[in-house]
């Protein structure tokens, strides 16, 4: 079936427009004026990012563009923003640690909104094509940057390995994508798909089935999660500490939102199929990232474990296929999110005395800097689900969730594996007040890591106790979807 | 004896095998892993090939082009980073690249 090209209506893609414009701008700006124009460049990406908020917010109702290829709906704007912000917190937090290191040379404030731009035209896919091509832009840009400084041997590594084990991912996703091209005779387009998918006897399909699962392990794959998440502590440790705080956030939402599309849009016809794999993903997730985070001495390295946890929990609510499933997903994103950048500002602030990745390094800090202390051990907590921070709530969605949808064996193991987890975060504050002070060395905040500090601090606080504006939120965001 | 889709699409299991397996099995060198990725993206190509031309379909044909010219961007971006990691390290060799563990 051809693609009928009449239907182009560039107003449902009006951010993406705007990031790929002024992103290109800015690449021209940074060549022009060289090292002086850092700055500007710093405080343009900024202006844009805050611009492009407001345009997603603009948005109402849902549209398709392109023949059905680009689709804006509540829940892509709701990914979207999440994404803006798990783009440009790292950047303002990380301004003094971009300098330090040589890396303002404006690019790489480039190649952070390229990565964006495939991860908000990935949330918007309305195909296997568009969704190809969306997901290779961001990985692309993330593997740059995972390699961004030079000089230094692990960023190098990281890079090479992210490179070769992503690269891989997208061979699998694709040879998926022709199986269900193959199999459904020549659909692409999501909404042909599961069409198809919905005729009788089809299911039976071996072709199908293979080609669905390897699109689901392509995209866990880019999620980190277990058995596919072999590249992620390294790349995490090894990148700079700018970029892993972006990696952790934004291309797992990015993926969310595709996966999301295809578990309850696309592929759910054949529920049935693919459902095992998932569950199978999400327990094995979980498994992971509580045990292998007990033995690790990196924190960088331990929050990749910790995110391949979350990730699990995550896949829960993807597996329990309902709408509080769903926004169950959301919240968590959106919790996650704020967690996440909140204790890597802590790192990169202590990072100015290359100081901050080893977890001895914050021995007895809470006798040196109490206050500092006491904010990374309430993210501690909340990553840990302790009530009543944010991280509980995130949890408790999930697993009700999950029980609503007869899970609970799933919910059950869940329970027990964060309770697993939960040991390797209390360390963190254990070492914090209790062992000794055996260095000089303090963390020392810029405006920018104070700042998002605060805000971390004062979010996870609030929607541990008051979720109701985040519940109303993603609640109106997954409306349109059942 | 006439050459049909299932040909292929072996053809496309075996190309698609021996990429991941010259993956994950080679101990040597870097190039030949990224020779390996093009393999894999060489067996996608010949899938959407055979598939546009035995099902008259134009689409997976188009698909082709897309994916080849991801695959030379991929490969650029990935020679660089080979070429920044061997400036470090004076080595590709796979049993070399482990500065991290754990």
């Amino acid at each position: 079936m051809s693609v009928e090209m009449q239907d182009i209506h560039l107003v449902y893609m009006m951010p993406e427009i705007l990031v790929a414009v002024m992103a290109m701008a800015l690449l021209l700006l940074s060549a022009w004026t060289h090292k002086g124009g850092a700055g500007v460049v710093h405080w343009l990406t900024v202006l844009t990012i805050v611009g492009v908020i407001l345009v997603i917010h603009v948005g109402e109702g849902t549209g398709t563009t392109f023949g059905g290829q680009f689709v804006t709906d509540a829940m892509s704007r709701y990914m979207k923003v999440l994404m803006c912000l798990g783009m440009i917190i790292p950047v303002i937090m990380s301004r003094d640690y971009i300098r330090a290191h040589a890396m303002d040379g404006g690019e790489y404030h480039v190649v952070s909104m390229f990565a964006m731009l495939g991860g908000m035209i990935l949330a918007s896919s309305g195909g296997f094509v568009i969704l190809y091509l969306g997901l290779e832009l961001m990985s692309l840009s993330f593997y740059v940057l995972a390699a961004w400084r030079r000089d230094d041997v692990r960023s190098g590594e990281a890079g090479l390995k992210y490179f070769v084990l992503g690269s891989m991912a997208s061979g699998l996703l694709l040879y998926g994508i022709s199986m269900i091209y193959g199999a459904t005779g020549g659909a692409t387009g999501f909404k042909e798909v599961a069409a198809l998918l919905a005729t009788p006897g089809i299911h039976d399909n071996q072709l199908l089935v293979l080609g669905m699962v390897m699109v689901l392990a392509g995209m866990g794959f880019k999620v980190a999660a277990a058995p596919f998440h072999m590249w992620a502590p390294d790349v995490y440790q090894g990148a700079p500490t700018p970029v892993t705080a972006f990696m952790a956030v934004m291309p797992k939402v990015a993926a969310f939102a595709a996966l999301f599309r295809l578990v309850a849009d696309v592929f759910a016809p054949a529920h049935g199929q693919w459902v095992g794999v998932l569950q199978l993903f999400a327990i094995l997730s979980m498994a992971t990232g509580a045990f292998a985070g007990l033995v690790q001495t990196d924190l960088k390295r331990l929050l990749a474990y910790s995110s391949i946890g979350h990730v699990g929990y995550i896949l829960i609510g993807l597996v329990s296929n309902s709408a509080a499933g769903m926004q169950g997903v959301m919240v968590y994103l959106t919790i996650y999110l704020f967690m996440t950048v909140g204790v890597f500002a802590i790192i990169i602030s202590f990072d100015r005395q290359g100081l901050g990745e080893n977890i001895r390094d914050y021995q007895g800090l809470a006798h040196k800097q109490p206050l500092v202390a006491f904010v990374l051990a309430m993210f501690m907590f909340s990553m840990a689900g302790i009530p009543p921070l944010a991280g509980f709530i995130g949890k408790l969605n999930i697993f009700m969730a999950a029980v609503k949808a007869g899970l609970v064996p799933l919910a059950v193991l869940g329970v027990l594996f964060s309770a697993v987890s939960a040991f390797y975060y209390l360390r963190v504050v254990k070492v914090m007040y209790f062992d000794p002070a055996d260095r000089e060395s303090r963390v020392t905040f810029s405006g920018g890591g104070f700042l998002v500090v605060t805000m971390s601090m004062v979010l996870i606080l609030m929607w541990g106790i008051l979720p109701g504006d985040l519940l109303t939120w993603t609640a109106s965001s997954v409306q349109t979807w059942h | 004896m006439a050459v049909g889709l299932n040909h292929y699409l072996v053809l496309g299991a075996m190309l698609f095998t021996i990429g991941i397996l010259g993956i994950f099995l080679n101990r040597r060198n870097v190039i030949l892993i990224m020779m390996s990725i093009e393999l894999v993206l060489l067996a996608v190509n010949v899938n959407l090939v055979a598939f546009s031309r035995f099902m008259g379909h134009v689409d997976g044909q188009i698909i082709t082009f897309f994916v080849m010219t991801v695959a030379a961007a991929e490969a650029a971006i990935g020679l660089a980073i080979l070429v920044a990691f061997f400036r470090n390290r004076a080595t590709i060799d796979v049993e070399e690249i482990d500065s991290m563990k754990g």
